[in-house]
Protein backbone atom coordinates (compact mmCIF):
# COMPACT_ATOMS: atom_id res chain seq x y z
CA UNK A 1 0.00 0.00 0.00
CA UNK A 2 1.78 3.60 -0.85
CA UNK A 3 2.14 6.27 1.69
CA UNK A 4 2.20 9.45 1.82
CA UNK A 5 5.98 10.95 3.11
CA UNK A 6 6.40 14.40 4.40
CA UNK A 7 9.53 15.36 2.41
CA UNK A 8 12.14 13.53 -0.65
CA UNK A 9 14.97 12.58 2.70
CA UNK A 10 11.66 10.30 3.54
CA UNK A 11 10.94 9.10 0.54
CA UNK A 12 14.23 7.97 -0.67
CA UNK A 13 15.17 6.81 3.11
CA UNK A 14 16.90 2.81 3.68
CA UNK A 15 17.87 3.01 -0.21
CA UNK A 16 21.41 0.81 0.43
CA UNK A 17 25.06 0.98 -1.28
CA UNK A 18 25.17 -1.08 -3.96
CA UNK A 19 20.89 -0.70 -5.46
CA UNK A 20 20.25 -0.49 -8.40
CA UNK A 21 18.15 2.80 -9.02
CA UNK A 22 15.75 3.53 -12.00
CA UNK A 23 15.24 7.20 -12.42
CA UNK A 24 12.70 8.37 -14.82
CA UNK A 25 12.62 11.20 -17.46
CA UNK A 26 14.13 11.85 -21.11
CA UNK A 27 16.72 14.48 -20.61
CA UNK A 28 14.86 16.78 -18.28
CA UNK A 29 11.35 16.09 -18.72
CA UNK A 30 9.93 13.46 -16.17
CA UNK A 31 13.56 13.95 -13.86
CA UNK A 32 12.92 13.58 -10.39
CA UNK A 33 15.69 16.05 -9.85
CA UNK A 34 14.51 16.94 -6.06
CA UNK A 35 14.11 13.06 -5.00
CA UNK A 36 17.85 12.60 -6.78
CA UNK A 37 19.01 15.51 -4.73
CA UNK A 38 18.38 13.81 -1.79
CA UNK A 39 19.92 10.71 -2.45
CA UNK A 40 22.60 12.69 -2.97
CA UNK A 41 22.15 14.30 0.38
CA UNK A 42 22.06 10.41 1.58
CA UNK A 43 25.40 9.90 0.62
CA UNK A 44 24.34 6.00 -0.50
CA UNK A 45 26.64 5.11 -2.91
CA UNK A 46 27.96 2.23 -5.23
CA UNK A 47 24.91 2.92 -7.34
CA UNK A 48 23.82 1.09 -10.30
CA UNK A 49 21.51 3.67 -12.12
CA UNK A 50 19.42 3.15 -14.94
CA UNK A 51 18.25 6.25 -17.09
CA UNK A 52 17.76 7.39 -20.56
CA UNK A 53 20.53 9.65 -20.75
CA UNK A 54 23.30 10.31 -18.20
CA UNK A 55 23.05 13.30 -16.68
CA UNK A 56 22.53 16.73 -17.95
CA UNK A 57 24.45 20.22 -16.87
CA UNK A 58 25.17 19.84 -13.16
CA UNK A 59 21.69 19.22 -11.94
CA UNK A 60 19.69 16.36 -10.56
CA UNK A 61 21.40 12.99 -12.46
CA UNK A 62 24.48 15.10 -13.27
CA UNK A 63 24.88 16.13 -9.99
CA UNK A 64 24.58 12.21 -8.40
CA UNK A 65 27.32 11.20 -10.75
CA UNK A 66 29.53 14.28 -10.37
CA UNK A 67 29.37 12.92 -6.30
CA UNK A 68 30.89 9.57 -7.17
CA UNK A 69 27.82 7.83 -6.07
CA UNK A 70 27.45 5.99 -9.00
CA UNK A 71 29.12 3.07 -10.14
CA UNK A 72 27.47 1.93 -13.25
CA UNK A 73 25.06 3.36 -15.47
CA UNK A 74 22.46 1.79 -17.96
CA UNK A 75 21.24 4.01 -20.92
CA UNK A 76 20.85 4.98 -24.39
CA UNK A 77 22.29 8.03 -25.13
CA UNK A 78 24.93 9.13 -22.73
CA UNK A 79 26.78 11.79 -24.98
CA UNK A 80 24.66 14.95 -25.30
CA UNK A 81 25.69 18.44 -25.30
CA UNK A 82 25.77 18.96 -21.83
CA UNK A 83 26.52 15.82 -20.55
CA UNK A 84 30.32 16.55 -19.57
CA UNK A 85 30.10 15.14 -16.16
CA UNK A 86 29.33 11.91 -17.44
CA UNK A 87 31.60 12.20 -19.94
CA UNK A 88 34.80 13.12 -18.02
CA UNK A 89 33.76 10.51 -15.73
CA UNK A 90 33.90 7.90 -17.72
CA UNK A 91 36.94 8.61 -19.96
CA UNK A 92 38.96 8.77 -16.80
CA UNK A 93 37.05 5.40 -16.22
CA UNK A 94 35.19 6.10 -13.15
CA UNK A 95 31.61 5.32 -14.08
CA UNK A 96 30.93 1.59 -15.66
CA UNK A 97 28.61 2.24 -18.92
CA UNK A 98 26.28 -0.48 -20.20
CA UNK A 99 24.96 0.66 -23.53
CA UNK A 100 21.13 -0.74 -24.50
CA UNK A 101 19.03 0.92 -27.25
CA UNK A 102 16.00 2.90 -25.83
CA UNK A 103 13.59 0.38 -26.86
CA UNK A 104 15.35 -2.29 -25.67
CA UNK A 105 15.96 -0.78 -22.08
CA UNK A 106 12.35 0.03 -21.67
CA UNK A 107 11.17 -3.17 -22.61
CA UNK A 108 13.72 -4.84 -20.20
CA UNK A 109 11.80 -3.15 -17.27
CA UNK A 110 8.23 -3.62 -18.51
CA UNK A 111 9.57 -7.37 -18.44
CA UNK A 112 11.25 -7.27 -15.30
CA UNK A 113 7.54 -5.58 -14.14
CA UNK A 114 5.44 -8.04 -15.90
CA UNK A 115 7.16 -11.06 -14.26
CA UNK A 116 8.74 -12.10 -17.93
CA UNK A 117 12.06 -14.19 -17.50
CA UNK A 118 13.48 -12.67 -20.88
CA UNK A 119 12.26 -11.71 -24.22
CA UNK A 120 13.75 -12.48 -27.60
CA UNK A 121 14.25 -8.78 -29.82
CA UNK A 122 14.69 -7.79 -33.27
CA UNK A 123 16.44 -4.66 -32.16
CA UNK A 124 20.27 -5.05 -32.25
CA UNK A 125 20.32 -8.36 -34.82
CA UNK A 126 23.94 -7.66 -36.56
CA UNK A 127 25.10 -4.74 -34.70
CA UNK A 128 27.95 -4.65 -31.65
CA UNK A 129 25.18 -4.52 -29.19
CA UNK A 130 24.68 -7.71 -30.46
CA UNK A 131 27.83 -9.75 -29.00
CA UNK A 132 27.40 -12.06 -26.07
CA UNK A 133 23.67 -12.43 -26.40
CA UNK A 134 21.93 -15.80 -27.11
CA UNK A 135 19.95 -15.30 -31.25
CA UNK A 136 17.27 -17.15 -32.07
CA UNK A 137 15.73 -17.15 -35.63
CA UNK A 138 12.00 -17.37 -35.38
CA UNK A 139 9.72 -17.48 -38.81
CA UNK A 140 12.20 -16.40 -40.53
CA UNK A 141 13.24 -13.62 -38.68
CA UNK A 142 16.54 -12.95 -36.24
CA UNK A 143 16.29 -12.11 -32.54
CA UNK A 144 18.39 -11.15 -29.54
CA UNK A 145 17.20 -12.61 -26.32
CA UNK A 146 17.21 -10.27 -23.75
CA UNK A 147 17.01 -9.98 -20.02
CA UNK A 148 14.99 -7.90 -17.63
CA UNK A 149 16.49 -5.05 -15.61
CA UNK A 150 14.84 -5.04 -12.14
CA UNK A 151 14.92 -2.07 -9.81
CA UNK A 152 15.65 -2.40 -5.97
CA UNK A 153 14.15 1.48 -5.95
CA UNK A 154 12.42 3.31 -8.71
CA UNK A 155 12.91 7.25 -8.66
CA UNK A 156 10.16 9.18 -11.10
CA UNK A 157 8.52 12.23 -11.25
CA UNK A 158 4.14 12.57 -12.15
CA UNK A 159 1.63 15.29 -12.52
CA UNK A 160 -0.87 14.65 -9.32
CA UNK A 161 -1.21 11.26 -7.10
CA UNK A 162 -4.13 10.53 -4.97
CA UNK A 163 -3.07 8.49 -1.17
CA UNK A 164 -3.70 5.25 -2.89
CA UNK A 165 -0.53 5.97 -5.46
CA UNK A 166 -2.85 6.62 -8.83
CA UNK A 167 -0.83 8.61 -11.29
CA UNK A 168 -1.63 10.79 -13.79
CA UNK A 169 1.61 12.29 -15.67
CA UNK A 170 1.92 15.40 -17.62
CA UNK A 171 2.71 15.49 -21.74
CA UNK A 172 6.06 13.80 -23.03
CA UNK A 173 7.26 14.14 -19.26
CA UNK A 174 5.79 10.53 -18.84
CA UNK A 175 8.43 8.73 -20.68
CA UNK A 176 9.66 5.48 -18.77
CA UNK A 177 7.54 6.49 -15.38
CA UNK A 178 4.66 4.20 -16.19
CA UNK A 179 7.41 1.15 -16.82
CA UNK A 180 9.54 1.55 -13.85
CA UNK A 181 7.17 2.27 -11.36
CA UNK A 182 6.41 -1.42 -12.10
CA UNK A 183 9.68 -2.60 -12.03
CA UNK A 184 11.24 -1.63 -9.06
CA UNK A 185 10.75 -3.68 -5.39
CA UNK A 186 10.04 0.23 -3.78
CA UNK A 187 8.68 2.89 -6.49
CA UNK A 188 8.30 6.51 -4.87
CA UNK A 189 7.44 9.57 -7.44
CA UNK A 190 7.02 12.79 -6.59
CA UNK A 191 4.15 14.99 -7.64
CA UNK A 192 3.14 18.57 -7.48
CA UNK A 193 -0.69 17.47 -6.28
CA UNK A 194 -2.08 14.85 -4.06
CA UNK A 195 -5.59 14.50 -3.93
CA UNK A 196 -8.16 12.23 -1.75
CA UNK A 197 -9.08 9.00 -3.82
CA UNK A 198 -11.76 9.71 -6.00
CA UNK A 199 -10.02 12.89 -7.16
CA UNK A 200 -8.86 10.97 -10.03
CA UNK A 201 -11.17 10.08 -12.49
CA UNK A 202 -10.24 6.46 -12.79
CA UNK A 203 -10.25 6.05 -16.27
CA UNK A 204 -7.51 8.38 -16.29
CA UNK A 205 -5.22 6.82 -14.09
CA UNK A 206 -2.01 5.56 -16.00
CA UNK A 207 0.27 4.04 -13.04
CA UNK A 208 -2.45 2.35 -10.86
CA UNK A 209 -1.74 2.68 -7.17
CA UNK A 210 -0.81 -0.75 -6.31
CA UNK A 211 3.12 -0.27 -8.62
CA UNK A 212 3.85 3.10 -5.74
CA UNK A 213 5.16 2.72 -2.89
CA UNK A 214 6.11 6.11 -1.11
CA UNK A 215 4.40 9.36 -2.53
CA UNK A 216 6.15 13.15 -1.96
CA UNK A 217 4.38 16.57 -2.50
CA UNK A 218 6.71 18.64 -3.66
CA UNK A 219 6.23 22.02 -2.42
CA UNK A 220 5.98 25.31 -4.39
CA UNK A 221 6.61 23.76 -7.25
CA UNK A 222 3.27 24.20 -9.78
CA UNK A 223 3.02 22.04 -12.78
CA UNK A 224 3.66 24.92 -15.16
CA UNK A 225 6.75 26.49 -13.84
CA UNK A 226 9.13 23.96 -13.54
CA UNK A 227 12.61 24.75 -14.13
CA UNK A 228 14.74 22.18 -16.39
CA UNK A 229 14.76 23.68 -19.66
CA UNK A 230 15.33 21.05 -22.47
CA UNK A 231 18.79 19.97 -22.45
CA UNK B 1 11.27 4.83 -61.98
CA UNK B 2 14.00 6.91 -63.17
CA UNK B 3 11.64 10.15 -62.73
CA UNK B 4 12.39 13.52 -64.09
CA UNK B 5 14.14 15.01 -61.24
CA UNK B 6 11.54 17.46 -59.57
CA UNK B 7 14.76 20.32 -58.77
CA UNK B 8 17.19 21.95 -61.15
CA UNK B 9 19.30 18.57 -62.19
CA UNK B 10 22.58 20.80 -63.32
CA UNK B 11 23.07 21.53 -59.45
CA UNK B 12 23.48 19.55 -56.33
CA UNK B 13 20.74 19.91 -53.57
CA UNK B 14 20.75 22.09 -50.37
CA UNK B 15 19.28 20.82 -47.49
CA UNK B 16 15.91 22.92 -47.39
CA UNK B 17 15.67 20.93 -51.54
CA UNK B 18 16.56 17.21 -49.74
CA UNK B 19 13.55 18.13 -46.70
CA UNK B 20 11.63 19.32 -49.85
CA UNK B 21 12.22 16.15 -51.82
CA UNK B 22 11.81 13.81 -48.85
CA UNK B 23 8.28 15.59 -47.53
CA UNK B 24 6.77 15.05 -51.35
CA UNK B 25 7.13 11.37 -50.24
CA UNK B 26 5.71 11.08 -47.16
CA UNK B 27 2.70 9.04 -48.14
CA UNK B 28 -0.67 11.06 -47.08
CA UNK B 29 -2.17 10.13 -43.37
CA UNK B 30 0.73 7.43 -42.35
CA UNK B 31 2.55 7.57 -39.26
CA UNK B 32 6.02 8.83 -39.59
CA UNK B 33 9.12 8.76 -36.77
CA UNK B 34 11.89 11.83 -37.94
CA UNK B 35 15.32 11.35 -36.45
CA UNK B 36 17.39 14.08 -34.51
CA UNK B 37 18.93 16.55 -37.05
CA UNK B 38 18.64 17.31 -40.57
CA UNK B 39 15.08 14.83 -40.52
CA UNK B 40 13.20 17.19 -38.31
CA UNK B 41 13.40 19.40 -41.22
CA UNK B 42 10.88 17.42 -43.23
CA UNK B 43 8.38 18.46 -40.92
CA UNK B 44 8.97 22.28 -42.37
CA UNK B 45 7.63 20.81 -45.80
CA UNK B 46 4.58 18.56 -44.80
CA UNK B 47 1.04 20.23 -45.43
CA UNK B 48 -1.23 19.75 -42.44
CA UNK B 49 -4.05 18.87 -45.20
CA UNK B 50 -2.03 15.43 -45.70
CA UNK B 51 -2.56 14.33 -42.34
CA UNK B 52 1.28 12.88 -41.60
CA UNK B 53 0.85 12.12 -37.82
CA UNK B 54 4.44 12.76 -36.48
CA UNK B 55 5.80 10.40 -33.71
CA UNK B 56 8.58 10.97 -31.07
CA UNK B 57 9.94 8.14 -29.60
CA UNK B 58 9.69 9.85 -25.77
CA UNK B 59 6.53 8.99 -26.09
CA UNK B 60 3.64 11.31 -28.52
CA UNK B 61 1.61 11.15 -31.83
CA UNK B 62 0.66 14.51 -33.47
CA UNK B 63 3.95 16.55 -32.88
CA UNK B 64 3.56 19.53 -33.89
CA UNK B 65 5.95 22.58 -34.49
CA UNK B 66 8.38 23.71 -32.90
CA UNK B 67 7.38 25.71 -29.66
CA UNK B 68 8.80 29.73 -29.30
CA UNK B 69 8.29 32.10 -26.07
CA UNK B 70 5.53 31.69 -24.29
CA UNK B 71 4.60 28.57 -25.55
CA UNK B 72 8.04 26.97 -24.54
CA UNK B 73 6.90 23.80 -22.16
CA UNK B 74 9.68 22.03 -20.60
CA UNK B 75 7.37 18.83 -20.26
CA UNK B 76 6.47 18.73 -23.85
CA UNK B 77 9.77 17.86 -26.11
CA UNK B 78 10.95 15.78 -28.77
CA UNK B 79 13.06 13.35 -29.41
CA UNK B 80 16.13 16.11 -29.48
CA UNK B 81 14.93 17.31 -26.89
CA UNK B 82 13.80 20.49 -28.64
CA UNK B 83 10.48 22.28 -26.99
CA UNK B 84 7.46 21.11 -29.44
CA UNK B 85 4.05 21.89 -29.61
CA UNK B 86 0.59 19.48 -29.71
CA UNK B 87 -1.43 19.29 -31.96
CA UNK B 88 -5.68 18.65 -31.97
CA UNK B 89 -6.09 14.95 -31.84
CA UNK B 90 -2.78 14.53 -30.51
CA UNK B 91 -1.32 11.92 -27.79
CA UNK B 92 0.88 11.01 -25.01
CA UNK B 93 2.10 7.43 -23.89
CA UNK B 94 4.95 5.43 -22.23
CA UNK B 95 8.19 4.34 -23.40
CA UNK B 96 7.56 0.99 -23.90
CA UNK B 97 3.97 1.31 -26.46
CA UNK B 98 6.47 4.03 -28.05
CA UNK B 99 8.94 1.38 -28.55
CA UNK B 100 6.03 -1.48 -29.35
CA UNK B 101 4.82 0.96 -31.95
CA UNK B 102 8.39 0.75 -33.85
CA UNK B 103 9.54 -2.60 -33.01
CA UNK B 104 5.64 -4.19 -33.84
CA UNK B 105 5.36 -2.96 -37.00
CA UNK B 106 2.73 0.06 -36.56
CA UNK B 107 5.11 3.01 -37.69
CA UNK B 108 4.67 3.74 -41.51
CA UNK B 109 8.17 5.59 -42.58
CA UNK B 110 11.08 6.81 -40.53
CA UNK B 111 13.69 9.37 -41.80
CA UNK B 112 16.98 9.17 -40.29
CA UNK B 113 20.78 10.35 -41.12
CA UNK B 114 23.61 8.47 -41.43
CA UNK B 115 27.44 7.96 -41.77
CA UNK B 116 27.23 5.20 -43.66
CA UNK B 117 24.04 3.12 -45.67
CA UNK B 118 25.43 -0.23 -47.73
CA UNK B 119 23.82 -0.67 -50.87
CA UNK B 120 22.15 -3.16 -49.31
CA UNK B 121 20.65 -1.81 -47.35
CA UNK B 122 22.34 -1.99 -44.29
CA UNK B 123 22.49 1.44 -41.54
CA UNK B 124 25.66 3.01 -39.84
CA UNK B 125 24.57 5.90 -37.87
CA UNK B 126 25.21 5.29 -34.23
CA UNK B 127 28.78 5.36 -33.76
CA UNK B 128 32.14 6.08 -35.54
CA UNK B 129 33.83 3.36 -33.95
CA UNK B 130 36.65 5.69 -33.05
CA UNK B 131 38.45 4.42 -29.90
CA UNK B 132 38.21 7.86 -27.65
CA UNK B 133 33.80 8.31 -28.97
CA UNK B 134 31.75 7.78 -26.13
CA UNK B 135 29.11 5.51 -27.82
CA UNK B 136 25.41 6.69 -27.69
CA UNK B 137 22.71 4.61 -29.54
CA UNK B 138 19.42 6.08 -28.26
CA UNK B 139 16.14 4.66 -30.52
CA UNK B 140 18.33 4.43 -33.51
CA UNK B 141 18.19 0.81 -33.58
CA UNK B 142 14.84 0.15 -32.22
CA UNK B 143 13.39 2.38 -35.23
CA UNK B 144 15.96 1.45 -38.07
CA UNK B 145 14.53 -2.47 -37.80
CA UNK B 146 11.17 -1.24 -36.86
CA UNK B 147 9.75 1.55 -39.31
CA UNK B 148 7.83 -0.60 -41.94
CA UNK B 149 9.82 2.17 -44.55
CA UNK B 150 13.23 3.60 -43.54
CA UNK B 151 14.56 6.55 -45.62
CA UNK B 152 18.06 7.81 -45.13
CA UNK B 153 18.35 11.40 -45.60
CA UNK B 154 22.48 12.33 -46.08
CA UNK B 155 25.03 13.97 -48.17
CA UNK B 156 26.39 11.41 -50.72
CA UNK B 157 29.79 11.99 -50.04
CA UNK B 158 31.65 12.81 -46.72
CA UNK B 159 34.01 15.30 -45.99
CA UNK B 160 36.68 14.05 -47.14
CA UNK B 161 35.06 12.98 -50.50
CA UNK B 162 34.31 9.44 -49.67
CA UNK B 163 31.10 7.75 -50.70
CA UNK B 164 28.54 7.45 -47.91
CA UNK B 165 26.65 5.02 -49.82
CA UNK B 166 28.80 1.82 -50.14
CA UNK B 167 29.47 -1.64 -50.82
CA UNK B 168 29.79 -2.65 -47.19
CA UNK B 169 29.95 -0.01 -44.48
CA UNK B 170 33.01 0.24 -42.31
CA UNK B 171 31.03 1.69 -39.52
CA UNK B 172 29.57 -0.31 -36.78
CA UNK B 173 26.33 -1.14 -37.88
CA UNK B 174 22.38 0.23 -36.64
CA UNK B 175 20.86 -2.41 -38.29
CA UNK B 176 20.84 -4.63 -41.20
CA UNK B 177 19.12 -4.68 -44.57
CA UNK B 178 17.08 -2.04 -43.32
CA UNK B 179 17.28 1.06 -45.36
CA UNK B 180 14.84 1.49 -48.55
CA UNK B 181 15.94 4.77 -49.53
CA UNK B 182 18.66 6.93 -50.01
CA UNK B 183 17.98 11.15 -50.66
CA UNK B 184 21.35 12.68 -50.72
CA UNK B 185 22.34 15.98 -52.24
CA UNK B 186 23.50 14.65 -55.50
CA UNK B 187 20.66 11.87 -56.17
CA UNK B 188 17.44 9.31 -54.74
CA UNK B 189 18.07 5.99 -54.16
CA UNK B 190 16.12 3.47 -54.11
CA UNK B 191 17.11 0.04 -52.71
CA UNK B 192 15.45 -3.04 -53.72
CA UNK B 193 15.90 -6.87 -53.44
CA UNK B 194 17.89 -7.09 -57.15
CA UNK B 195 19.81 -3.75 -56.68
CA UNK B 196 20.43 -0.02 -56.14
CA UNK B 197 18.10 2.32 -58.35
CA UNK B 198 19.30 5.73 -59.39
CA UNK B 199 15.76 7.59 -59.42
CA UNK B 200 17.14 11.35 -60.49
CA UNK B 201 20.25 12.30 -60.00
CA UNK B 202 21.66 16.09 -59.50
CA UNK B 203 24.73 17.96 -60.71
CA UNK B 204 26.27 14.64 -61.52
CA UNK B 205 24.87 12.38 -64.19
CA UNK B 206 23.96 8.89 -63.56
CA UNK B 207 26.84 6.80 -65.44
CA UNK B 208 29.77 9.71 -63.38
CA UNK B 209 27.83 8.81 -60.12
CA UNK B 210 27.75 5.29 -60.56
CA UNK B 211 31.51 5.21 -61.05
CA UNK B 212 32.11 7.50 -58.42
CA UNK B 213 30.60 4.77 -56.41
CA UNK B 214 31.42 2.13 -57.75
CA UNK B 215 28.36 0.61 -58.31
CA UNK B 216 26.00 -0.58 -61.08
CA UNK B 217 22.87 0.52 -61.19
CA UNK B 218 19.91 -1.57 -61.85
CA UNK B 219 16.57 -0.57 -63.42
CA UNK B 220 13.41 -0.60 -61.67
Amino acid sequence: MATVVGDADEAVAGIEDGSTVLIGGFGTAGQPIELIDALIRSGVSDLTVVNNNAGNGRVGLAALLANGQVRKIICSFPRQADSYVFDELYRAGKVELELVPQGTLAERMRAAGAGIGAFFSPTGVGTPLAEGKEGRTIDGRDYLLEYPIKGDVALIKALRADTLGNLVYRKTARNFGPVMATAAKITVVQVSEIVQPGGIDPEVVITPGIFVDRIVKIAGVSPLAETGAAG
Amino acid sequence: MNREPRFDSARRLDRDDLARLVAADIPPGCYLNLGIGQPTRVADFLEPERGVILHTENGMLGVGPQAHGADIDPDLINAGKIPVTETPGAAYFHHADSFAMMRGGHLDVCVLGAFQVSFGGDLANWHTGAADAIPAVGGAMDLAIGAKDVFVLMTLFSKDGSPKLVPKCTYPLTGVACVSRVYTDYGVFVLTDHGVVARETYEIGRDDLAERLGIRFVES
